[in-house]
């Protein structure tokens, strides 16, 4: 029997494997970020331990880092003192690190493919659960906990256990309209946000590979949202061509190609799992709860809870609309938001920029909301400022930022007010995720850039 | 690592689903350099309600977390393994955890189990209706027990061994370093390599 792409790469790590143990799988690239790092370097240290392979890691400043002056020394203390500590982490240990300032700093999951070191049929680990992103190049990439991030660091290589296959279907053509996000947003809402527990999703079908790399990095970078510790796409000649002239494309070019092009699924294997969607029949998609499977296409209204009928979904549904402050029937499109968030790993890629800057060009935003701007990387909004994109930001009356994760968890001051409303295109909808009290609706770079012209949630075929 | 063989305490009944690791610790916590001291920090937003399990004194000396469906959902920081652990809890029980919090947990020496979610129901119930009920998680019978019930559940032979024997995974990781080693000295040289690019 033929071997899917998950299984093809799981077996071209295997350092060793023993019955009734995990396997031991090689790791080709760990990302490093202020946040999940310190306790692991402070292990190293106290058992004397070094970093195996400097070479093979590489790291940068995201989380903490702010938005605004940032040639100035960050105000938190805390944060300050996070991200010092990797600094002195990077320097003592001997990993190259990309701090503010820098033209490659940026959050994690952007500066890996940018600098062309995510490459397919590689094994990737980060301490940062959107690790997945990296899966859209055929390569399989997971987030790990700090222990994992010692054990990596001390080891290159992690005991892990084979995980199950899941294949996602996407056929079809998709609307006008209708993007990576809302097919990602779907896909949750179908499988719930346990669906994909112990799988690696494959993401197949005719939509997926019509969509861009960064189309595709959106879909993989949600995997972790439905359960699944990794999401991998089969490259193809855009992924090639995506990596070549990148800073880290391989100078033996045709000996990677002829490895890469034999990363996909044999068309006699066999997934654990298949999932159908109908890419057609999408909508733009957005969330109304407090975790990502509670989404509904945006023409919707805000569910009755009475109407669903398993009782912890139910309950789950109530104790949802009660945070986020709504009504049952609600229409989602007259939910009035009061900061729309443009960024994160998941949709701060430069396509994402130049798609919602498209919609606002000549456009002003609504007197009764903020626009944040925040570019993924330093790189993208260097690319950004290039195109002119930043003038259309400033010009419709958003604020034009620098790069980090942001307003995704707020754990820089770019933070919710408790109550206030926002429609963000990041990753996560939990209580409190942007700001303590902050309520968060979930939506693609479109539907976030005419929410932000119109004041409600809303699509570009509404304005 | 602590070895974990047996432990009997309390139980706090958590009748939530899908907590995520947002809420058993939120970001603005995240910024220590410390493994210890995230108890503060646990469960934060939830604590602001006097009604919060965690407040009512018949629960606070719980070491054996009940929890909903979906448990340690989300981000994959390990800061949630230590609030818990740092707050006192030595078990989690529920019916599903996220993959990337159950290895977390396992690795830090805080056993999670699972059982059916009708066995979390029943253990709920009769935690709530005697808080002072004991609770016995045993790794080496590999069962949940409290009053005359006896769950059995399932954990695979080698992370049982590892914990009963606390063992320190890196350790027995770099006992492994010939066959590291020997899979290095075949890896293809185009795989890419973070040292700065000369220009």
């Amino acid at each position: 029997m033929g071997k899917t792409l998950a299984e093809k790469i799981w077996g071209e790590h295997i350092v060793r494997s023993a019955a009734g143990e995990p396997d031991l799988i090689y790791i080709d690239l760990h990302l490093i970020h202020e946040v999940t790092s310190p306790q692991a370097f402070d292990g190293l240290r106290l058992a004397g331990r070094k970093v195996r392979r400097t070479d093979l890691t590489i790291a940068t400043e995201d989380h903490n880092t702010p938005t605004l002056n940032i040639d100035k020394p960050i105000a938190d203390p805390v944060s300050k003192l996070q991200v010092d500590t990797l600094r002195a982490n990077a320097k003592e240990f001997g990993v190259r690190i990309h701090s503010l300032g820098d033209a490659e700093q940026g959050i994690v999951h952007v500066v890996g493919p940018q600098l062309g070191l995510t490459q397919p049929g590689m094994t990737i680990v980060c301490g940062d659960s959107h690790t997945s992103t990296h899966g859209a190049f055929g390569a399989l990439a997971f987030g790990i906990g700090t222990s994992e991030v010692e054990h990596v660091l001390a080891t290159q290589t992690l005991p892990l256990a084979r995980p199950k296959t899941m294949a996602i279907n996407v056929e079809g053509k998709l609307k006008a309209g209708v993007t990576a996000k809302d097919i990602i947003l779907a896909i949750i809402a179908k499988i719930g946000t346990g669906g994909g527990q112990g799988y690696v999703i494959e993401y197949r079908g005719s939509a997926i590979r019509e969509l861009s790399m960064e189309g595709r990095m959106t879909v993989c970078n949600m995997s972790i949202e439905a359960g699944a510790r990794a999401g991998v796409i089969a490259p193809d000649e855009k992924t090639f061509a995506y990596i070549k002239g990148k800073p880290h494309a391989p100078e033996e070019f045709d000996a990677a190609l002829t490895y890469w092009k034999t990363l996909f699924t044999d068309a006699d294997a066999k997934f654990d799992v298949e999932v159908n969607l109908d890419a057609d029949a999408l909508e733009p998609f957005v969330t109304w709860g407090t975790n990502p499977g509670q989404g509904l296409p945006l023409n919707a209204n805000v569910p009755n809870p009475a109407e669903i009928s398993d009782p912890e979904a139910r309950g789950a549904a109530e104790r949802a609309l009660v945070y986020m402050g709504l009504e049952a029937g609600t229409p989602l499109k007259k939910i009035a938001i009061d900061t729309v968030f443009l960024g994160s790993c998941t949709n701060g890629r430069i396509e994402d920029l130049r798609a919602a800057a498209d919609v606002l060009k000549g456009k002003k935003i609504s007197s009764t909301l903020r626009m944040l701007v925040v570019p993924g990387s330093a790189r993208v909004r260097l690319q950004a400022e290039q195109e002119g994109l930043d003038k259309v930001f400033l010009d419709a009356g958003a604020e034009w930022r620098n790069a980090g994760c942001s307003m995704c968890l707020g754990m820089n001051p770019d933070q919710l007010a408790v109550g206030e409303r926002s429609a963000s295109t990041s990753n996560r909808n939990f209580e409190g995720r942007q700001g303590k009290g902050g309520r968060t609706h979930l939506v693609s770079p479109l539907v976030a850039a005419a929410t932000a012209l119109r004041g409600t949630l809303s699509s570009p075929a509404d304005l | 690592m602590e070895k974990f063989i047996k432990h009997t305490g309390s139980g706090v009944p958590l009748r939530r689903s899908n907590v995520d690791t947002d809420q058993i610790i939120p970001a603005v916590y995240l910024k220590r350099v410390t493994r210890s001291g995230f108890e503060d920090g646990l469960f934060s937003a939830w604590r602001n309600d006097p009604e919060f399990v965690l407040n009512q004194e018949a629960y606070k000396k719980g070491t054996v977390l009940v929890a909903g469906v979906d448990f340690g959902t989300g981000s994959s920081r390990e800061h949630a393994v230590w609030a818990l652990q740092n707050y006192g809890f030595k078990a989690v029980i529920s019916s599903r955890f996220a993959d990337i919090f159950r290895g977390n947990s396992l690795k830090g020496g805080l056993l999670t189990v699972i059982i059916n979610q009708s066995d979390v129901e029943d253990i709920w119930a009769a935690i709530e209706a005697d808080p002072t009920t004991q609770i016995t998680v045993d790794l080496d019978t590999r069962t949940v027990s409290y009053n005359s019930t006896v769950l059995p559940f399932e954990i695979d032979d080698y992370t049982r061994w590892r914990l009963m024997e606390g063992l320190d995974d890196i350790g027995l990781t770099l006992k492994e370093t010939d066959s590291i080693d020997s899979f290095e000295g075949n890896r293809a040289s185009y795989k890419p390599k973070t040292l700065p690019i000369k220009k």
